[in-house]
Protein backbone atom coordinates (compact mmCIF):
# COMPACT_ATOMS: atom_id res chain seq x y z
CA UNK A 1 0.00 0.00 0.00
CA UNK A 2 2.92 2.75 0.32
CA UNK A 3 5.84 3.37 -1.53
CA UNK A 4 6.18 4.65 -5.12
CA UNK A 5 5.72 8.34 -6.67
CA UNK A 6 3.05 10.88 -6.53
CA UNK A 7 2.29 9.52 -10.19
CA UNK A 8 2.04 5.93 -8.75
CA UNK A 9 0.40 6.86 -5.84
CA UNK A 10 -2.36 8.74 -8.35
CA UNK A 11 -2.38 5.71 -10.81
CA UNK A 12 -3.66 3.25 -8.05
CA UNK A 13 -6.45 6.07 -6.77
CA UNK A 14 -7.58 6.13 -10.11
CA UNK A 15 -7.42 2.51 -10.45
CA UNK A 16 -9.12 1.80 -7.18
CA UNK A 17 -11.93 4.19 -8.33
CA UNK A 18 -12.44 2.34 -11.38
CA UNK A 19 -12.56 -1.29 -9.58
CA UNK A 20 -15.02 0.36 -7.46
CA UNK A 21 -17.44 1.01 -9.99
CA UNK A 22 -17.05 -2.09 -11.84
CA UNK A 23 -18.00 -3.79 -8.72
CA UNK A 24 -20.68 -1.90 -8.04
CA UNK A 25 -21.80 -2.83 -11.55
CA UNK A 26 -21.35 -6.69 -10.74
CA UNK A 27 -23.33 -6.23 -7.46
CA UNK A 28 -26.48 -4.30 -9.20
CA UNK A 29 -25.75 -7.04 -11.86
CA UNK A 30 -26.46 -9.63 -9.32
CA UNK A 31 -29.42 -8.12 -7.73
CA UNK A 32 -32.55 -10.73 -7.60
CA UNK A 33 -35.21 -11.61 -5.20
CA UNK A 34 -34.60 -14.96 -4.31
CA UNK A 35 -36.18 -15.95 -0.79
CA UNK A 36 -32.73 -17.41 0.44
CA UNK A 37 -31.49 -14.27 -0.73
CA UNK A 38 -34.07 -12.29 1.57
CA UNK A 39 -33.26 -14.16 4.68
CA UNK A 40 -29.30 -13.93 4.31
CA UNK A 41 -30.43 -10.08 4.03
CA UNK A 42 -32.40 -10.16 7.29
CA UNK A 43 -29.62 -11.49 8.90
CA UNK A 44 -27.25 -9.34 8.03
CA UNK A 45 -29.58 -6.45 8.33
CA UNK A 46 -29.58 -7.89 12.03
CA UNK A 47 -25.18 -7.78 12.38
CA UNK A 48 -25.50 -4.72 10.27
CA UNK A 49 -28.36 -2.49 11.48
CA UNK A 50 -29.96 -3.78 14.80
CA UNK A 51 -26.29 -3.70 16.21
CA UNK A 52 -25.18 -0.60 15.64
CA UNK A 53 -28.86 1.00 17.13
CA UNK A 54 -26.74 0.93 20.98
CA UNK A 55 -23.78 3.80 19.48
CA UNK A 56 -26.09 5.15 17.21
CA UNK A 57 -28.77 5.77 19.63
CA UNK A 58 -26.87 6.67 22.65
CA UNK A 59 -24.54 9.17 20.31
CA UNK A 60 -28.01 10.64 18.87
CA UNK A 61 -28.96 11.56 22.46
CA UNK A 62 -26.27 13.04 23.84
CA UNK A 63 -25.76 15.09 20.43
CA UNK A 64 -29.53 16.17 20.96
CA UNK A 65 -28.59 17.45 24.74
CA UNK A 66 -25.67 19.37 23.70
CA UNK A 67 -27.67 20.88 20.40
CA UNK A 68 -30.30 22.26 22.55
CA UNK A 69 -27.93 23.57 25.43
CA UNK A 70 -25.72 25.33 22.53
CA UNK A 71 -28.40 26.53 20.52
CA UNK A 72 -30.81 27.75 24.04
CA UNK A 73 -27.24 29.22 25.43
CA UNK A 74 -27.07 31.46 22.50
CA UNK A 75 -30.50 32.48 21.27
CA UNK A 76 -30.90 33.39 24.78
CA UNK A 77 -29.06 36.43 24.00
CA UNK A 78 -31.46 37.55 21.27
CA UNK A 79 -34.47 37.00 23.28
CA UNK A 80 -35.49 34.16 20.50
CA UNK A 81 -35.03 31.11 23.02
CA UNK A 82 -38.13 28.76 21.74
CA UNK A 83 -36.26 28.89 18.57
CA UNK A 84 -33.99 26.20 19.83
CA UNK A 85 -36.34 23.01 18.58
CA UNK A 86 -36.46 25.04 15.10
CA UNK A 87 -32.64 25.16 15.36
CA UNK A 88 -32.19 21.58 16.18
CA UNK A 89 -34.25 19.86 14.07
CA UNK A 90 -32.80 21.82 10.96
CA UNK A 91 -29.57 21.49 12.35
CA UNK A 92 -30.63 17.56 11.95
CA UNK A 93 -31.88 16.86 9.40
CA UNK A 94 -30.15 18.67 6.82
CA UNK A 95 -26.37 18.28 8.03
CA UNK A 96 -25.38 16.56 11.51
CA UNK A 97 -28.15 13.32 11.86
CA UNK A 98 -27.20 11.84 7.92
CA UNK A 99 -23.34 12.68 8.25
CA UNK A 100 -22.55 11.59 12.09
CA UNK A 101 -25.00 8.55 11.60
CA UNK A 102 -22.54 7.81 8.37
CA UNK A 103 -19.57 8.50 10.51
CA UNK A 104 -20.24 6.36 12.87
CA UNK A 105 -22.00 3.56 10.74
CA UNK A 106 -18.69 3.20 8.59
CA UNK A 107 -16.66 2.84 11.88
CA UNK A 108 -19.12 0.53 13.59
CA UNK A 109 -20.60 -2.13 10.49
CA UNK A 110 -18.17 -1.10 7.51
CA UNK A 111 -15.25 -2.39 9.69
CA UNK A 112 -16.81 -5.04 10.67
CA UNK A 113 -17.98 -5.81 6.88
CA UNK A 114 -14.32 -5.12 5.09
CA UNK A 115 -13.21 -7.16 8.44
CA UNK A 116 -15.58 -10.29 8.01
CA UNK A 117 -15.12 -10.27 3.75
CA UNK A 118 -11.16 -9.58 4.22
CA UNK A 119 -10.97 -12.75 6.78
CA UNK A 120 -13.10 -14.96 4.23
CA UNK A 121 -10.67 -14.17 1.71
CA UNK A 122 -7.87 -14.44 3.75
CA UNK A 123 -8.73 -18.05 4.98
CA UNK A 124 -9.75 -18.68 1.54
CA UNK A 125 -12.76 -19.48 2.00
CA UNK A 126 -14.05 -17.08 -0.93
CA UNK A 127 -12.41 -19.47 -3.67
CA UNK A 128 -14.05 -22.27 -1.92
CA UNK A 129 -17.08 -20.99 -2.60
CA UNK A 130 -15.82 -20.22 -5.88
CA UNK A 131 -14.97 -23.94 -6.61
CA UNK A 132 -18.73 -25.18 -5.61
CA UNK A 133 -19.82 -22.78 -8.48
CA UNK A 134 -21.40 -20.56 -5.56
CA UNK A 135 -20.76 -17.33 -6.60
CA UNK A 136 -19.11 -14.91 -3.67
CA UNK A 137 -20.71 -11.97 -5.01
CA UNK A 138 -23.89 -13.43 -5.07
CA UNK A 139 -23.52 -15.16 -1.56
CA UNK A 140 -21.64 -12.70 0.46
CA UNK A 141 -20.90 -9.40 -0.62
CA UNK A 142 -24.52 -8.65 -2.53
CA UNK A 143 -26.13 -9.60 1.12
CA UNK A 144 -23.95 -7.49 2.92
CA UNK A 145 -24.27 -4.65 0.69
CA UNK A 146 -28.12 -4.82 0.58
CA UNK A 147 -28.36 -4.76 4.45
CA UNK A 148 -26.23 -2.18 4.65
CA UNK A 149 -27.66 0.28 2.22
CA UNK A 150 -31.29 -0.55 3.77
CA UNK A 151 -29.96 0.11 7.13
CA UNK A 152 -27.90 3.68 6.89
CA UNK A 153 -31.36 5.35 6.70
CA UNK A 154 -33.25 3.75 9.01
CA UNK A 155 -30.35 4.57 11.69
CA UNK A 156 -30.44 7.78 10.63
CA UNK A 157 -33.92 8.70 10.74
CA UNK A 158 -33.66 6.95 14.63
CA UNK A 159 -31.00 9.46 15.35
CA UNK A 160 -32.94 11.92 14.40
CA UNK A 161 -35.58 11.40 16.15
CA UNK A 162 -33.09 10.38 19.34
CA UNK A 163 -31.41 13.89 19.07
CA UNK A 164 -35.14 15.69 18.71
CA UNK A 165 -36.01 13.68 21.75
CA UNK A 166 -32.56 14.91 23.53
CA UNK A 167 -32.72 18.43 22.72
CA UNK A 168 -37.10 18.68 23.53
CA UNK A 169 -35.93 16.88 27.06
CA UNK A 170 -33.26 19.36 27.61
CA UNK A 171 -35.26 22.33 26.61
CA UNK A 172 -38.49 21.35 28.29
CA UNK A 173 -37.47 19.66 31.61
CA UNK A 174 -34.22 21.54 31.98
CA UNK A 175 -34.94 24.90 31.13
CA UNK A 176 -38.92 24.93 31.38
CA UNK A 177 -39.36 26.36 27.81
CA UNK A 178 -43.06 25.77 26.87
CA UNK A 179 -43.52 22.59 25.04
CA UNK A 180 -46.29 24.04 22.70
CA UNK A 181 -43.50 26.62 21.10
CA UNK A 182 -41.07 24.02 21.22
CA UNK A 183 -42.91 21.97 18.86
CA UNK A 184 -44.90 24.73 16.69
CA UNK A 185 -41.78 26.38 16.17
CA UNK A 186 -39.84 23.30 14.84
CA UNK A 187 -43.07 22.26 12.11
CA UNK A 188 -43.23 25.84 11.25
CA UNK A 189 -39.53 26.26 10.09
CA UNK A 190 -38.94 22.82 8.91
CA UNK A 191 -39.96 22.26 5.43
CA UNK A 192 -40.32 19.08 4.54
CA UNK A 193 -39.18 19.19 0.91
CA UNK A 194 -35.79 21.28 1.53
CA UNK A 195 -35.18 19.96 5.11
CA UNK A 196 -36.55 16.46 5.72
CA UNK A 197 -36.97 14.50 2.22
CA UNK A 198 -32.98 15.97 1.30
CA UNK A 199 -31.67 15.25 4.51
CA UNK A 200 -33.19 11.60 3.64
CA UNK A 201 -31.85 11.82 0.21
CA UNK A 202 -28.60 12.41 1.56
CA UNK A 203 -28.71 9.26 4.27
CA UNK A 204 -29.70 7.08 1.06
CA UNK A 205 -26.48 8.31 -0.83
CA UNK A 206 -24.31 8.00 2.40
CA UNK A 207 -25.64 4.04 2.99
CA UNK A 208 -24.69 3.27 -1.00
CA UNK A 209 -21.37 5.02 -0.75
CA UNK A 210 -20.04 3.39 2.99
CA UNK A 211 -21.98 -0.21 1.89
CA UNK A 212 -19.61 -0.16 -1.57
CA UNK A 213 -16.56 1.03 0.20
CA UNK A 214 -16.66 -1.59 2.58
CA UNK A 215 -17.51 -4.58 0.89
CA UNK A 216 -14.96 -3.29 -2.29
CA UNK A 217 -12.47 -2.74 0.83
CA UNK A 218 -13.08 -6.42 2.13
CA UNK A 219 -13.48 -7.99 -1.38
CA UNK A 220 -10.08 -6.65 -2.98
CA UNK A 221 -8.47 -6.88 0.31
CA UNK A 222 -4.14 -8.74 0.53
CA UNK A 223 -5.57 -12.11 1.54
CA UNK A 224 -2.85 -12.02 4.58
CA UNK A 225 -3.77 -10.37 8.27
CA UNK A 226 -1.94 -7.11 7.20
CA UNK A 227 -4.57 -6.71 4.10
CA UNK A 228 -7.04 -7.65 6.66
CA UNK A 229 -5.71 -4.52 8.69
CA UNK A 230 -5.15 -2.26 6.01
CA UNK A 231 -8.66 -2.92 4.24
CA UNK A 232 -10.67 -2.00 7.64
CA UNK A 233 -8.66 1.43 8.10
CA UNK A 234 -9.19 2.25 4.46
CA UNK A 235 -12.73 1.57 4.99
CA UNK A 236 -13.33 4.37 7.90
CA UNK A 237 -11.00 6.64 5.93
CA UNK A 238 -11.91 6.76 2.47
CA UNK A 239 -15.70 6.33 3.97
CA UNK A 240 -15.44 9.15 6.07
CA UNK A 241 -13.48 11.29 3.50
CA UNK A 242 -15.98 10.12 0.86
CA UNK A 243 -19.09 11.29 3.04
CA UNK A 244 -17.81 14.39 4.12
CA UNK A 245 -17.08 15.36 0.47
CA UNK A 246 -20.21 14.32 -0.99
CA UNK A 247 -21.85 15.88 1.80
CA UNK A 248 -20.89 19.12 0.23
CA UNK A 249 -21.63 18.31 -3.31
CA UNK A 250 -25.55 16.94 -2.39
CA UNK A 251 -25.78 19.86 -0.43
CA UNK A 252 -25.02 22.55 -3.00
CA UNK A 253 -27.40 20.39 -5.08
CA UNK A 254 -30.10 20.02 -3.53
CA UNK A 255 -30.87 23.56 -2.11
CA UNK B 1 -33.71 -22.60 13.01
CA UNK B 2 -34.95 -20.82 16.60
CA UNK B 3 -31.94 -18.59 16.78
CA UNK B 4 -32.60 -18.21 13.02
CA UNK B 5 -35.75 -16.89 13.58
CA UNK B 6 -35.32 -14.55 16.50
CA UNK B 7 -32.31 -13.21 14.39
CA UNK B 8 -34.43 -12.15 11.59
CA UNK B 9 -37.31 -10.83 14.03
CA UNK B 10 -35.12 -8.70 15.30
CA UNK B 11 -33.61 -7.24 11.73
CA UNK B 12 -37.67 -6.72 11.03
CA UNK B 13 -38.49 -5.00 13.98
CA UNK B 14 -35.65 -2.99 13.39
CA UNK B 15 -36.70 -1.75 10.07
CA UNK B 16 -40.23 -1.17 11.43
CA UNK B 17 -38.73 1.03 13.68
CA UNK B 18 -36.75 2.77 11.79
CA UNK B 19 -39.89 3.66 9.58
CA UNK B 20 -41.49 4.56 12.51
CA UNK B 21 -39.24 6.93 13.35
CA UNK B 22 -38.77 8.29 9.58
CA UNK B 23 -43.16 8.89 9.83
CA UNK B 24 -43.14 10.55 13.56
CA UNK B 25 -40.05 12.93 12.40
CA UNK B 26 -42.15 13.75 9.41
CA UNK B 27 -45.80 14.38 10.68
CA UNK B 28 -44.18 15.66 14.41
CA UNK B 29 -40.86 18.08 12.93
CA UNK B 30 -41.91 19.03 9.54
CA UNK B 31 -44.43 21.82 8.11
CA UNK B 32 -46.56 18.43 7.05
CA UNK B 33 -48.06 18.02 10.28
CA UNK B 34 -48.67 21.68 10.82
CA UNK B 35 -50.45 23.59 8.37
CA UNK B 36 -50.47 21.49 5.12
CA UNK B 37 -51.81 21.38 2.11
CA UNK B 38 -54.82 19.60 3.81
CA UNK B 39 -56.89 21.96 6.05
CA UNK B 40 -56.12 25.22 4.29
CA UNK B 41 -57.19 27.35 2.06
CA UNK B 42 -55.59 29.94 0.10
CA UNK B 43 -56.01 33.82 -0.37
CA UNK B 44 -53.47 36.44 -2.33
CA UNK B 45 -53.00 40.21 -1.90
CA UNK B 46 -51.39 42.54 -4.56
CA UNK B 47 -48.46 45.01 -2.74
CA UNK B 48 -46.66 47.43 -4.82
CA UNK B 49 -43.85 46.79 -2.26
CA UNK B 50 -42.91 43.23 -0.28
CA UNK B 51 -39.75 44.58 0.75
CA UNK B 52 -37.95 41.47 1.92
CA UNK B 53 -41.34 39.32 2.41
CA UNK B 54 -39.74 35.39 2.17
CA UNK B 55 -42.03 32.61 1.02
CA UNK B 56 -43.47 30.17 4.11
CA UNK B 57 -42.96 33.80 6.59
CA UNK B 58 -45.94 33.82 8.96
CA UNK B 59 -49.04 35.10 8.03
CA UNK B 60 -51.15 36.53 11.74
CA UNK B 61 -53.96 37.93 12.94
CA UNK B 62 -53.55 39.89 15.94
CA UNK B 63 -49.92 38.51 16.68
CA UNK B 64 -51.21 34.86 16.42
CA UNK B 65 -50.15 32.82 13.47
CA UNK B 66 -52.77 31.62 11.39
CA UNK B 67 -50.58 30.60 8.26
CA UNK B 68 -47.88 31.26 6.03
CA UNK B 69 -46.56 32.55 2.75
CA UNK B 70 -46.60 30.66 0.10
CA UNK B 71 -45.58 32.37 -2.98
CA UNK B 72 -44.76 35.28 -3.98
CA UNK B 73 -44.63 36.51 -8.13
CA UNK B 74 -44.52 39.37 -10.00
CA UNK B 75 -47.88 40.45 -11.69
CA UNK B 76 -45.88 40.92 -15.23
CA UNK B 77 -48.46 43.98 -16.41
CA UNK B 78 -49.41 45.72 -13.61
CA UNK B 79 -45.94 44.91 -11.67
CA UNK B 80 -47.01 44.60 -8.35
CA UNK B 81 -46.37 41.54 -6.04
CA UNK B 82 -48.52 38.72 -6.06
CA UNK B 83 -48.56 37.17 -2.53
CA UNK B 84 -49.99 34.04 -1.95
CA UNK B 85 -50.85 32.99 1.31
CA UNK B 86 -52.14 29.41 3.06
CA UNK B 87 -54.32 30.16 5.68
CA UNK B 88 -54.94 27.12 8.17
CA UNK B 89 -58.72 25.93 7.60
CA UNK B 90 -59.69 26.68 11.55
CA UNK B 91 -59.40 30.46 10.75
CA UNK B 92 -62.18 30.05 8.03
CA UNK B 93 -63.84 33.56 9.32
CA UNK B 94 -61.88 36.29 7.64
CA UNK B 95 -64.55 39.08 6.40
CA UNK B 96 -63.89 39.77 2.75
CA UNK B 97 -62.57 43.35 3.52
CA UNK B 98 -59.60 41.89 5.60
CA UNK B 99 -56.71 44.08 4.49
CA UNK B 100 -53.31 43.31 4.83
CA UNK B 101 -50.01 45.23 5.62
CA UNK B 102 -46.76 43.73 5.64
CA UNK B 103 -45.27 44.19 9.22
CA UNK B 104 -41.20 43.73 10.55
CA UNK B 105 -40.98 41.94 13.55
CA UNK B 106 -38.64 44.16 16.14
CA UNK B 107 -36.46 46.33 15.48
CA UNK B 108 -34.74 44.07 12.65
CA UNK B 109 -36.87 41.04 12.55
CA UNK B 110 -38.13 39.06 9.98
CA UNK B 111 -40.95 40.61 7.78
CA UNK B 112 -44.62 39.05 8.25
CA UNK B 113 -48.20 39.84 6.92
CA UNK B 114 -50.36 40.82 9.07
CA UNK B 115 -54.21 40.20 8.79
CA UNK B 116 -56.49 43.57 9.77
CA UNK B 117 -60.09 41.83 9.52
CA UNK B 118 -63.13 44.23 8.41
CA UNK B 119 -66.77 44.38 8.92
CA UNK B 120 -68.29 42.30 6.09
CA UNK B 121 -70.77 39.64 6.62
CA UNK B 122 -69.29 37.66 4.21
CA UNK B 123 -65.87 35.25 4.52
CA UNK B 124 -63.03 35.19 2.18
CA UNK B 125 -63.00 31.68 0.53
CA UNK B 126 -60.28 29.56 -1.11
CA UNK B 127 -58.60 31.44 -4.28
CA UNK B 128 -59.90 35.07 -2.74
CA UNK B 129 -57.74 38.22 -3.41
CA UNK B 130 -57.87 41.06 -0.96
CA UNK B 131 -58.66 44.64 -1.76
CA UNK B 132 -56.72 46.48 0.70
CA UNK B 133 -53.02 45.74 0.82
CA UNK B 134 -50.61 47.74 2.87
CA UNK B 135 -46.89 47.65 1.35
CA UNK B 136 -43.72 47.53 3.23
CA UNK B 137 -42.03 50.62 4.69
CA UNK B 138 -38.74 50.58 2.89
CA UNK B 139 -36.17 52.21 5.25
CA UNK B 140 -34.22 53.71 2.33
CA UNK B 141 -37.36 55.67 0.69
CA UNK B 142 -38.24 56.63 4.47
CA UNK B 143 -35.21 58.36 4.64
CA UNK B 144 -34.77 59.71 0.75
CA UNK B 145 -38.14 60.77 1.23
CA UNK B 146 -37.01 62.98 4.37
CA UNK B 147 -34.19 64.16 2.64
CA UNK B 148 -36.27 65.59 -0.70
CA UNK B 149 -38.60 66.92 2.19
CA UNK B 150 -36.08 69.12 4.49
CA UNK B 151 -34.93 70.03 1.26
CA UNK B 152 -37.61 71.80 -0.22
CA UNK B 153 -38.71 73.52 3.19
CA UNK B 154 -35.87 75.01 3.01
CA UNK B 155 -35.55 76.80 -0.19
CA UNK B 156 -39.09 77.83 0.51
CA UNK B 157 -38.13 79.52 3.10
CA UNK B 158 -35.61 81.93 1.09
Amino acid sequence: MTGGGIIDQTNRALRDIGLCGLFLLQIVGRLRLSTRQWGEVMRQLYFIGTRSLVIILTSAFFVGMVLGLQGYNTLVQFGASESVGAVVALTLFRELGPVLTALLFAGRAGTSIAAEIGLMKATEQLDALELMAIDPIERVVLPRFIAAVLALPMLTALFNMLAVLGSYLFAVEWTHLDQGLFWSRMQSVVDFQADYVSGFIKSVVFGIVIALISVFQGYTAEPTGRGVAIATTQTVIVGSIIVLVLDFVLTALLI
Amino acid sequence: MKINQSVELTAGLFMLLGLAALLFLAFEATDVGGFGKEGSYQISARFSNVGDLKPRAPVAVAGVNIGTIEAITLEPDSFEALVTMTIDARYDQLPTDTSASIYTKGVLGDKYVELEPGGSPDYLRNGDELFIAQSAVVLEELVSKYLFNSDTESSDEE
